[in-house]
């Protein structure tokens, strides 16, 4: 690895005057994908800014929805019982993410940040309507998840900016969401396909639901069609078909070692029926 | 050119300073400048878990950690898993049941088994088999492994 100078400033206002001081710098979470990158010699910092060491981006709080830092390891998620409780999925795919060793380190801002299409953090934080908290010199912005990952490896933080925080809203006791990817292994691989999804119900109807796919297209994928196309209905299986449907067909994968094109729009379809039949299920509906 | 870093930690129990350039992953400060070899590299990116280690009781591959990171914290290695010259029940279980065949995997599974085995004194099989999924062996075959586990956490439970 090339040399560079490190920090690990104690608060926000620290981490922007470093910043403004080094051009050239590059925030370290986990560093599970950062320190493996630099180390094949694709990135190029003369500075790593450690955010670990920032109390904002330490924070995992459930008041007012769930407030989660950018900086708060996999296992930390994991295991909180607040969200184990209340949001089931969040927990599930922080306890998937790498193995053990992994998810000491590994972080859902490093996930979103590093903007991989295979990410598993994003497409499940997109179907639960995650917000990003973002700070820079020119003071704080908000930005939908969605619009967060803008081609594989790039975002929409500016040099200088840091990602603070993901906010998901308060859910009623009626919303349930999965995530669900295959791998060929049982744990430890790269999603050929992700689906995550979240399904609000009401008396039974469909009230809101969301679709996001990973590894299916040059981002982390939302498709707004597919959830939209429930909205009003009971969840039957045709309905629940025809979401899968327009989820698959907004897909774009490409065919590489770890699939073909047809074989990544097939299990676009069956994994997004799968996680909503497992995400209405959480939302108490009988399904 | 930046300069070496001091670094102030505690490894397996004692104050232990060194200083090391922030380029230097813990595995090679570990290895290179503190001479505890026992922490092996195998990919040096993740995946194969021969660099397992604990940083507040907490198993992480030491490959994919900065020395600097390691700066207040109590990391814990394979040399500081046994009592003196008595083994650790994982370490004698291991010996016992052959679960190891040249051995370059077997320091980094059972740092991250004494891990699960301090939080979780019976751990079903497939409690195990999932919580070493990040740790690799391509001599010896899982299921001795695993048994040699089971076995350590019966002994610990005596
Ligand atoms: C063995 C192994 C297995 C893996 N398995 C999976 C898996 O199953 N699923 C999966 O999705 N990924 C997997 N990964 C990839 C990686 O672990 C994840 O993407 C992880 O969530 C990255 O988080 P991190 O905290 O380690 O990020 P880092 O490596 O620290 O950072 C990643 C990127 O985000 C930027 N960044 C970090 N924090 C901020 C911030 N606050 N503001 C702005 N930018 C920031 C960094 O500069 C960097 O570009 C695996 C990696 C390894 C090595
Ligand atoms: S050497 Fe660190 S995980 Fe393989
Ligand atoms: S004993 Fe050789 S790799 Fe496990």
């Amino acid at each position: 690895m090339k040399s560079f100078d490190y920090a690990a400033p104690r608060s926000l206002a620290e981490a922007l005057r470093l910043l403004s001081f080094h051009p050239r710098a590059r925030l370290l979470a986990g560093g599970t994908d950062i320190l493996v990158q630099m180390r094949a010699g694709r990135i190029d910092t003369d500075f790593l800014l450690d955010t670990k060491g920032i109390p904002e981006l330490n924070e995992l709080k459930s008041a007012d929805g769930l407030t989660i830092g950018a900086a708060v390891p996999c296992f930390r998620i994991h295991e909180d019982s607040r969200v184990r409780s209340k949001y089931p999925a969040l927990s599930d795919v922080a306890g998937l993410i790498g193995g053990t060793q992994i998810q000491s380190r590994a972080t859902f801002g490093g996930n979103v940040c590093n903007a991989a299409p295979s990410a598993d953090a994003t497409p499940i934080l997109i179907a639960q309507g995650a917000t990003c908290r973002i700070i820079g010199t020119g003071g704080q912005r908000t930005v939908p998840i969605e619009l967060f990952c803008t081609a594989p490896g790039k975002n929409v933080l500016k040099q200088g900016e840091i990602l603070i925080s993901f906010h998901i809203p308060a859910k009623s006791k009626t919303t349930g969401a999965q995530y669900l990817r295959f791998i060929p292994r049982n744990e430890m691989d790269i999603a050929v396909v992700g689906a995550g999804v979240e399904v609000a119900l009401e008396n039974g109807v469909v009230q809101s639901a969301r679709i996001a796919l990973s590894a299916v297209a040059p981002v982390p994928l939302f498709v707004p069609a597919a959830g939209d196309s429930m909205v009003g209905k009971a969840p039957s299986a045709e309905v629940i078909a025809e979401a899968a449907a327009i989820a698959r067909d907004a897909a774009t994968p490409i065919s590489d070692m770890r699939g073909t094109v047809e074989y990544r729009r097939h299990l676009c379809a069956v994994l997004t029926r799968r996680a909503l039949e497992a995400a209405i299920v959480r939302a108490g509906g009988k399904n | 050119m930046p300069g070496k870093v001091l670094v102030n930690t505690t490894i397996n129990g004692e104050a232990t300073d060194f200083r090391c350039e922030p380029r230097q992953s813990l595995l090679e400060c570990l290895r290179d400048i503190l001479q505890l070899t026992g922490t092996k590299e195998g990919c040096n990116d993740g995946n194969c878990g021969a660099c397992t280690v604990l940083m507040d009781g907490r198993p992480l591959t030491a490959c994919l950690v900065l020395g600097v990171e390691a700066e207040g914290r109590n990391i814990t290695t394979i040399e500081g898993i046994a009592r003196g010259s008595k083994l650790h029940p994982l370490q004698q279980a291991f010996l016992e049941e052959a679960a190891l065949q040249c051995g370059i995997c077997t320091p980094g599974f059972i740092v991250s088994a004494k891990a699960l085995l301090d939080r979780d004194k019976n751990p079903s099989e497939a409690d195990i088999r999932l919580w070493l999924a990040n740790n690799l062996c391509r001599c010896t075959g899982y299921d001795k492994i695993v048994r040699a586990v089971q076995k350590a956490a019966a002994e610990m439970r005596a």
